[in-house]
């Protein structure tokens, strides 16, 4: 294997990773805080379809981006009003605002489908994308994979060394108590779910923008739920995160890689892998089930509802 | 000012009213949607609701529908009263479809009617087994239901697709990506000859029966209630947790598979890409709109089918994207689910009162 | 002299009870209030919005004379008031200087050195020792209410709540607690201690207010008002108070538990080390100790609920360890848990369905049909036997009060005639009337010549009840004694952990 094409596999982890990261980083954030939001493929869904009618119709990439975000946090306000307010079943709400997204997302898209766009360009970063093998593996991306590293250190560090991380930490792990200190537990709470679905939103705009620069139908093709994994994975870390969606990127392009080679699979079967994947990195940490009970917010996936 | 008061006991009415509210507030959602897309509503739910089973054919039609949508929702309830979250009914179904073709395709124009038995049976297997496989990566490894069963639902997808492009694809098939039409000894028996609809719908009809009395009479059903209500109370009366976990899984795949396998050998005839416009998806809107009750999900896998026919009216009529089905799935669910905090709440109107500190 | 605090006729309504009916109380600098009562008193609620969890429908609230409405537990901290619950409001994951940041005002927690410095200093002068950088999860309970009370003293604290903080502790915790709350009475800061223990009000309270029904019952000072008084106001005149029952010497041992060590399953419960006793036939075994020694971890093993012991224990001459919880029972195992909604019944179900929950040996199964018939019956008569108040058999388990339910729970065990029974917490939250109809029961099950076991932190209930006595600590079981051969002070030490000497006595 020559040094370019491990380059340009490296570049294509890194691209092929970012979605993941932001979902994942968006719900870490969001389950820390208790709330475990199935619903992502949904969110997913519309901030691809928004993202992409929106950037078609003004010209607008950033303008696309950013209804991608509000359209992601209009589906988590959704999820919110209900499993926060109403305290309904947070499963079966998160099902319900993926089946809700997919038919939302297909129905406002349908007179789209098949229309391309050019898609958002990569920037090249001065001096550093000049580097040999890392210049090109880092800073030749778009503005997007370059926000999603900036995210990480931000979630990073409000996580590590702000109030605001450990209000968000102690209303995850014990919503009553932190009601009873007088941590306003449903204002974080809203907060965490509309973030997180900001967060998807991007991914989904970075999907139908970068990624593939199109629409169409049920193109997240389950990305939502491998983030969803990818959090357990990462045992609410957000740096090991950030490493479980890169393994998972180059799973997904390992085609790729045996492209040409005598491995070389058929298309179906290699889809496969990047599912077959996370079912193994499920049962893998499994071996380790009382660290992730540690690691996990005491609280999800209960809803609360505070004495009046 | 609007409060919500807990009840003592749940509301048993509220339990039957509130999928009707869900339903009254899709329709008037799915009206202003309709308005708002510069149709008339009335037509539009006409159209969407009633116009596909206005004669017998439709209704024929509709009864080709409810009988997968029933027999997974039969399977999926048994897991979800035991709070087991198997979203794969997709991908179990799929496999039933899968293995069953694999089978059927064995057979000529000359086989006796047990070739269908066994495809049958081989499709049923299949669903069982990939169903099988969530039971053993839960009871096994503690790996999450919810995530496997979805992986394992694009897993399968990715196998059908390989199967009909790959060794089940028809060599005669002009190189499209679907197998050979079976041979008329391995299709299910209409009931008349001029309508399409087959006798899985009495293999569906004899599952939720038999549902009915599993969860209302019996040892086992009692006891998968039991570990969905409150898992603590089911270790505290020694109910083996695994095994009621591998049982609603396994008879979840068994039932989704032969559901799998009978649309196969049914209506399409033959293996195709698209073999599920989403039967195993929507039949978890059936188990919850039906309230895990056999009678409402049977209801509900009504209603259910005529959205499926509703979408396919829809875009034939008024040229509006058939995805107007997932659209009113979802919204259904959404709004049960809000409908159902009147099982456990009242509202009340009470005027504003507050501690008076500062008079 | 104006009050610190006063209360006049708070109300508090909640959906099928009147939680708090025209409260009136006041509380002056330095002294210690009592605030008496029994489970579902309205004690809780009361606090709750003095702290400003909860807002009262009507009356009015005075802080150091000003009429005051309390927006919200911060504001309540601005004030000088600090509260120190019940079930603690502890983040486990979290470190004890970070729980500590998270009640304070923003600007005091900037720097979480200067914070960590402050903590000891203030922990030390009350004689309260912590270390700041510990994890939650890793301190003792008592060592946990020493987190929430040094957060309340990192302000200037003008008024303590405390609700009822002696329920978790050893009596020599408590000894030490008095100490701390004593030299805050003597700086000036006014204490109001919620409790239902007499005797421990009586030494440390100046004035005492009495609740019943959420109603004020009575006023007095406790150091000269006797106990009977004192209680009759607590639960009114229909309740008989004092019940003695006489001692009994078992016979054959029913269950025997070889010396047993297990690390837990939950990585923060407590591992058992080299527990081994046994209860015998006629008598009843009490076990003391603060939650969270290895209680719940010796029940599962007991019951079925962890199945890991590799032959230790006996029931019957038979090695059950490998038998499920259901198999347990068909060899004469009954088991009482702890949590009665969400374990020892199944909150949504009804009575019917509840009965049959851990009594499907008994006849009520017909070839994994169920027999309706008979399990309806089988309810009934626990209802009627144990006279649970509820809307008959069909009522759902969360519909009934705690008492109500435990006696359902309770009369559903005995009725299956167990040889042996295992209680956790018998009347943890009962009202007295239940309690003492759940006491008598256990007493009347004992002189049948079963075997009973019970696990408690209420030691009175366990000097009126059992025949033998032994304490946990630690996930290590004390010796077992006869009753009348354990004094208070000799069980408070088995409960700190302190039984080597009288291990080597008994050697």
């Amino acid at each position: 294997m020559d040094i370019d094409l491990i380059t340009n596999i490296l570049y294509a982890t890194l691209r092929t990773g970012t979605p993941l990261i932001l979902i994942a980083l968006g719900e870490m954030v969001c389950e820390k805080s208790g709330v475990l939001n199935l619903g992502q493929e949904g969110m997913l869904l519309v901030g691809a379809v928004v993202g992409f009618i929106a950037a078609y119709v003004t010209g607008s990439y950033g303008l696309g981006v950013a209804l991608a975000m509000i359209g992601g946090s209009a589906m988590a306000l959704l999820f919110g009003w209900l499993s926060i307010t109403l305290a309904t079943n947070q499963i079966a709400t998160g099902l319900a605002l993926t089946i809700f997204g997919g038919g939302l997302s297909a129905f406002i898209g349908a007179s789209y489908v098949g229309i391309g766009l050019e898609g958002i360009q990569s920037i090249y970063i001065p001096v550093l994308s000049d580097i040999p093998v890392i210049g090109r593996v880092l800073f030749q991306h778009d503005p997007l994979v370059y926000l999603s590293f900036v995210l990480f250190l931000a979630i990073y560090w409000v996580f590590r060394s702000t109030r605001l991380g450990l209000s968000i930490r102690a209303v995850g792990e014990n919503p009553e108590a932190a009601n009873a200190i007088g941590i306003p537990v449903q204002a974080i709470r809203y907060g965490a779910v509309l973030f997180g679905g900001a967060m998807t939103g991007m991914a989904g705009a970075y999907l139908s923008l970068v990624y593939t620069p199109m629409w169409t139908e049920g193109m997240s093709a389950g990305r939502g739920w491998i983030a969803l994994a990818l959090v357990v994975f990462a045992s609410w870390k957000a740096e090991r995160i950030m490493l479980g969606a890169w393994l998972f990127g180059f799973a997904s392009i390992l085609h790729l890689v045996l492209q040409g080679t005598r491995f070389e699979v058929h298309p179906n079967v290699m889809a496969m892998l990047p599912y077959v994947a996370t079912i193994l990195v499920l049962v893998w940490l499994s071996s380790d089930a009382a660290k992730t009970k540690m690691s996990a917010p005491r609280s999800i996936g209960q809803p609360f509802k505070p004495m009046v | 000012m609007i409060q919500l008061q807990a009840r003592q006991n749940d509301s048993a009415l509220m339990g039957y009213v509130s999928p009707l509210i869900a339903i009254a507030l899709t329709l008037l959602a799915g009206g202003l949607l309709f308005g708002l897309l510069g149709h008339n509503p009335i037509t539009a739910l006409y159209t969407f609701f009633l116009a596909p089973i206005s004669d017998i054919y439709g209704l024929t039609e509709l009864g080709i529908k409810v009988a997968p949508l029933l027999l997974c929702a039969t399977g999926l309830t048994l897991c979800y009263r035991a709070k087991i979250w198997n979203i794969g009914a997709e991908g179990q179904f799929i496999m039933g479809a899968l293995g069953g073709s694999a089978a059927a395709l064995q057979f000529g124009e000359d086989s006796s009617r047990w070739a269908l038995i066994w495809v049958l049976l081989c499709g049923s297997a299949s669903g069982l087994l990939w169903a099988g496989l969530a039971a053993w990566l839960k009871t096994r490894f503690n790996a999450n239901e919810i995530l496997t069963t979805i992986m394992l639902n694009y897993i399968a997808l990715n196998a059908l697709l390989y199967a009909v492009h790959g060794p089940l694809k028809d060599p005669e098939g002009f190189n499209f990506p679907e197998s050979a039409t079976f041979a008329d000894a391995v299709i299910l028996p209409l009931f008349a000859d001029d309508y399409r609809l087959n006798i899985s719908l009495i293999f569906s009809f004899i599952a939720i029966i038999a549902l009915g009395f599993v969860l209302a009479r019996s040892w086992i059903g009692y006891q998968i209630t039991v570990l969905g209500e409150d898992a603590k109370a089911a270790r505290y009366a020694g109910f083996g947790e695994k095994k009621l976990t591998w049982f609603v899984l396994l008879a979840c795949g068994a039932l989704a598979g032969l559901a799998g396998v009978s649309e196969v050998t049914g209506p399409i005839g033959q293996l195709i890409p698209q073999v599920s416009p989403g039967y195993g998806y929507a039949a978890i809107i059936v188990v919850f709109l039906g309230r895990m009750q056999p009678v409402g999900i049977f209801l509900a896998s009504i209603l259910l089918a005529l959205t499926f026919m509703g979408g396919e009216m829809i875009q034939i009529e008024m040229s509006l994207p058939k995805s107007l089905t997932g659209l009113f799935q979802g919204m259904l669910l959404f709004f049960m689910l809000a409908a159902d905090l009147l099982i456990r709440y009242r509202i009340v109107f009470t005027p504003r009162t507050r501690a008076t500190g500062d008079l | 002299m104006t009050s610190r605090l006063e209360l006049r006729g708070i109300r508090k309504q909640y959906p099928g009870c009147i939680a708090n009916d025209d409260i009136h109380l006041a509380v002056a600098a330095g002294e210690c209030h009592a605030l008496l009562g029994e489970n579902g008193a309205g004690k809780s609620t009361l606090m709750k919005i003095i702290y400003g969890i909860v807002a009262a429908d009507a009356g009015t609230l005075l802080w150091e004379g000003t009429p005051t409405q309390i927006r919200n537990p911060a504001h309540a901290r601005e004030l000088g008031i600090g509260m120190v619950f019940q079930h603690f409001s502890l983040f486990e994951t979290l470190t004890v200087a970070e729980n500590i940041a998270l009640s304070l005002p923003k600007d005091q927690t900037r720097n979480r050195r200067a914070l960590s410095d402050r903590i000891r200093q203030v922990s030390e002068h009350y004689g309260m020792a912590l270390d700041p950088d510990r994890y939650v999860h890793s301190l003792s309970v008592g060592a946990r209410q020493r987190v929430e009370i040094v957060r309340c003293l990192l302000q200037d604290i003008r008024l303590l709540i405390l609700d009822e903080p002696t329920s978790v502790l050893t009596p020599q915790e408590v000894e030490q607690l008095f100490i701390t709350l004593n030299r805050l009475k003597a700086e000036g800061c006014a204490i109001l201690f919620i409790s239902h223990k007499l005797d421990e009000v009586r030494a440390l309270c100046d004035q005492a207010t009495v609740l019943r029904n959420g109603k004020v019952t009575g006023h007095c000072q406790p150091k000269s008002c006797d106990s009977m008084t004192l209680a009759r106001l607590m639960v009114g005149d229909e309740t008989p108070l004092e019940q003695g029952f006489s001692k009994r010497v078992g016979g054959e041992a029913v269950l025997i538990v070889k010396p047993l060590s297990l690390t837990p399953v939950d990585p923060f419960g407590m591992s058992l080390k080299d527990v081994s006793f046994n209860v015998k036939k006629g008598e009843i075994l009490g076990i003391a100790g603060v939650a969270g020694n290895g209680q719940e971890e010796l029940m599962a093993v007991l019951s079925g609920e962890d199945m890991r012991d590799a032959g230790e224990v006996i029931l019957n001459g038979d090695v059950i360890g490998k038998l499920s919880a259901s198999q347990r029972r068909e060899l004469g195992f009954a088991f009482v848990p702890e949590e009665r909604l969400g374990r020892g019944a199944v909150p949504n179900m009804s009575l019917t369905d509840n009965a049959l929950l851990s009594s499907s040996h008994c006849g009520l199964l017909n070839n994994g049909w169920i027999r309706q018939h008979e399990v309806n019956d089988f309810a009934e008569a626990v209802i009627n036997d144990f006279n649970v108040k509820c809307a008959g058999t069909h009522a759902q388990a969360k519909s009934l009060s705690g008492g109500n339910l435990q006696k359902f729970i309770i009369g559903r065990e005995i009725r299956q005639q167990p040889k042996l029974l295992v209680c956790s917490h018998p009347t943890w939250g009962v009202d007295i009337g239940a309690a003492i109809l759940i006491r008598k029961a256990l007493i009347e099950l004992r002189d049948q010549g079963a075997a009973i076991l019970v696990i408690s932190e209420d030691i009175d209930e366990l000097y009126e009840i059992c025949d033998r006595l032994g304490a946990l600590c630690d996930g290590r079981l004390s010796p077992i004694k006869p009753t009348h051969d354990v004094s208070i002070g000799q069980l408070g030490q088995w409960m700190a952990g302190e039984f080597s000497d009288q291990q080597e006595q008994c050697a």
